[in-house]
């Protein structure tokens, strides 16, 4: 089958390319590039204003499955990426039994082998996600493990941490820790004037920067790669800032909701706004911002974090932390961001489709002659509202129903073939 | 102001203040023989505390019952709501029952609020968790009008526990709308963050702002916090912060003593400052009934201002 994409934007950072062409897809691979291609039996998709860029990837979701398939399924959590234009995610191992064995992973493998994104498995750094001994990690990495995290919580000591590092250089795989001192954090939101304000305990920086800073010393001291799931405070940014100035082999990421978000939305308590770590300053916020833009912060995920209707309808102390975002990562951040001009175009799309597969050491797509045609195609201009009833995603957790939002993806191709 | 009373933070001062000289007219209606008015005749109203409670509950249905409403009580333990019963549903039966106003307390912040965007009915938040607690803090405003003459201009100070006062915000809000000035004090590990941002001063030594206070408001000390290791000792709390006799004779000497009850007698205060001449923590538990028939009578009586005799 061959199809062209006709007078598209063509935008890949990693080659300095931004060019309007036409693009040509042929068994699985681009087969051209160039103005007004014109080839016999292909059919043609006039993409004129369209953005073509690497095909994006969201390297922290939750798909839930096994476990809580009434939250989400790998099916619905796939669907609902590509939706939201990513043709490949990493999935969080917090599921039930937590995915810290072959039998896990291969399940998750086999479940997701016909899904509309490809799903790269993070295995856990601890059996059971119980913070004794270290998973078999060698095993898992050769069977499809792409990275190991016991997200959800913190790598639970000093010790694990060190000889979860060392051991994943054998197979050159990142450590992905959810940053948190454990003892400072049992709150509910970020501990500041609102916490205050609401009644509601806090959770303060400080419990994110002692977990950075460990982490970032035993990095040092192993020669581990260290990669700092959702940043959430200035201190930590200028943390990871330090490091890599320093040499230590060490990466981050931000969810889009703490680009956007601060404490104060909490007021009306709208348990949609609860996530961990918990959203805080304004001052925050900025320090997240220039920290992505200065790329001293490498990509941008949405923590996808599906929950039911019920959980989240609760009391704040007692419903679940999580937004679910996969789908909406995409247009808030071409509409909130990019187009405002808050984030540049190269950041934005590096972020997306580029970072994320170096970290987790995957071959990133290329917009180039004979590379995989995977592809995320944007409509920076169309303009539609953010609706939770019409999300893919099982979860409707969302603080954005009813956003409009102006920029929006239109369409995946991953290996050569449209996806939505 | 909406359809319900779940604090003072968005209440307006012109509300407070209505609040205030409409309990003068209650407060007439209680010292009468025939303690009852039929202002509220028909309307139903149901007390949902998920917390123990004495006289906040008690209150309300006094109120209630004296301006001729049926009340009805429900008591849920703390425990079942964790066990999955949703306040929703409940919310959602009692309403379905024909309920007019649901008066709610509730261990987690918020809970009146998750139940207010469920229900039609008017909703009053009789405390949730370390948020508010609105009608104390109409009764405190209230006592302290009636002892002193006035609020604006007065130096309160509020001694205790700041970080999980309920009492605390909602007296912190009030009185900074009516134009005292507030002072809170005791120990770092609980005054919570940011508090000054309220508009009030901060201090950790008592005997250092005692003598300029017109008023003293003593919060209930909750023990479970030393075990959270917030403060080392009872004895130790008791020597900073407890309001006793050599206290109070550095106060002024009209200084008014408040309390918003339960007290702990021989830790935050002892048994001679609480019935000294400068308590005035009875005269609250009296005006707790007539600030509830006000707060009653604006939701429910069509926000009518007049009493029928």
């Amino acid at each position: 089958m061959k199809w062209i994409l006709k007078n598209a934007r063509l935008f890949d950072p990693s080659r300095n390319l931004d060019i309007i062409s036409d693009l040509l897809i042929e068994n699985e691979k681009i087969a051209g590039i160039g103005k007004n291609l014109s080839i016999e039996g292909a059919s043609v998709h006039d993409m004129t204003g369209k953005l073509a860029v690497p095909g994006m990837m969201d390297m922290h979701v939750h798909l839930r499955e096994p476990g809580r398939e009434d939250k989400e399924t790998i099916e619905t959590g796939c669907k609902a990426a590509a939706k939201g234009g990513f043709i490949a995610v990493a999935c969080m191992p917090n599921t039930n039994p937590p995915l810290d064995d072959l039998s896990t992973l291969h399940y998750v493998l086999n479940k997701s082998r016909n899904a509309p994104v490809k799903v790269y498995p993070i295995a856990c750094v601890s059996k059971g996600e119980k913070g004794e001994e270290i998973s078999e990690m060698g095993k898992l990495a050769e069977e499809g493990a792409v990275g190991f995290s016991d997200d959800g919580k913190p790598v639970k000591t000093a010790e694990l941490m060190r000889r979860a590092m060392e051991y994943s250089k054998m197979f050159d795989k990142v450590i992905i820790d959810h940053n948190e001192e454990e003892t400072l954090a049992q709150g509910v939101m970020h501990e500041g004037y609102y916490s205050t304000l609401l009644g509601l305990k806090g959770i303060p920086s400080e419990s994110e920067t002692i977990a950075v800073a460990r982490n970032i010393a035993l990095a040092e001291l192993t020669g581990g790669r260290y990669h700092a799931a959702h940043l959430s405070s200035a201190k930590s940014v200028d943390l990871i800032r330090k490091a890599k100035e320093k040499g230590v082999k060490v990466t981050a990421e931000v969810t889009i909701h703490h680009l956007l978000l601060t404490h104060e939305s909490l007021i009306t308590y709208d348990t949609n706004y609860k996530i961990n770590p918990p959203l805080r300053t304004e001052t925050d916020r900025e320090a997240l911002l220039k920290g992505l833009e200065d790329g001293t912060i490498d990509c941008i995920v949405s923590d996808h974090a599906p929950h039911t209707r019920e959980e989240k309808e609760m009391e704040f102390d007692l419903a679940p932390f999580g937004i679910s975002g996969v789908e909406i990562l995409v247009p808030l951040l071409l509409s909130e961001l990019i187009t405002k001009e808050k984030l540049s175009l190269k950041r934005g799309v590096e972020a997306l489709s580029l970072k994320p597969y170096q970290i987790l050491g995957l071959k990133q797509p290329s917009i180039k002659e004979n590379e995989p045609a995977n592809l995320t195609i944007l409509d920076l201009n169309a303009s539609r509202i953010i609706k939770v009833s019409e999300f893919q995603s099982k979860g409707k957790n969302s603080p954005y129903d009813g956003k409009v939002v102006t920029g929006t993806p239109v369409m995946t191709v991953l290996n050569g073939e449209r996806k939505t | 102001m909406t359809k319900d009373l779940l604090g003072l933070e968005e209440t307006s001062e012109k509300e407070i203040r209505f609040f205030l000289d409409s309990t003068e007219t209650f407060k007439e209606v209680l010292s009468r023989p025939i303690k009852k008015v039929p202002t509220l005749r028909g309307k139903t109203i149901v007390t949902l505390f998920y917390e123990p409670s004495t006289r906040t509950r008690m209150s309300f249905e006094l109120a209630g019952k004296r301006m001729g409403a049926d009340v009805s009580n429900i008591a849920v333990s703390g425990s079942s709501i964790e066990k999955g019963e949703s306040l929703k549903d409940t919310i959602r039966t009692i309403e379905a029952m024909g309920t007019d106003l649901i008066i709610i307390r509730h261990g987690k912040a918020g809970a009146p609020h998750l139940a207010a965007k469920t229900t039609n009915a008017c909703v009053i938040n009789a405390g949730d968790g370390a948020h508010e607690h609105p009608t104390q803090g109409l009764l405190d405003l209230f006592t302290i009008q009636e002892k002193k003459g006035k609020i604006a201009g007065l130096h309160v100070l509020i001694v205790g526990d700041i970080a999980h006062s309920r009492v605390a915000r909602s007296d912190i809000w009030g009185l900074t709308k009516m134009g005292a000035k507030v002072t809170v004090c005791g120990p770092p590990t609980l005054i919570p963050v940011e508090i000054a941002k309220m508009g009030v001063s901060v201090s950790y030594d008592l005997n250092s702002v005692l003598s300029s206070a017109d008023v003293i408001y003593v919060l209930r000390l909750q023990l479970e916090r030393q075990k959270k290791g917030l403060f080392p000792s009872i004895q130790e709390y008791i020597q900073y912060y407890a309001i006793t006799k050599e206290r109070l004779a550095q106060a002024k000497t009209d200084a008014l003593i408040m309390h918003p009850g339960p007290m702990n007698i021989g830790l935050e205060i002892t048994e001679e400052v609480a019935a000294s001449i400068h308590s005035a923590i009875q005269e609250q538990v009296f005006n707790g009934v007539a600030i509830r028939m006000a707060v009653l009578n604006y939701l429910l009586g069509g926000k009518e201002h007049e009493v029928d005799s």
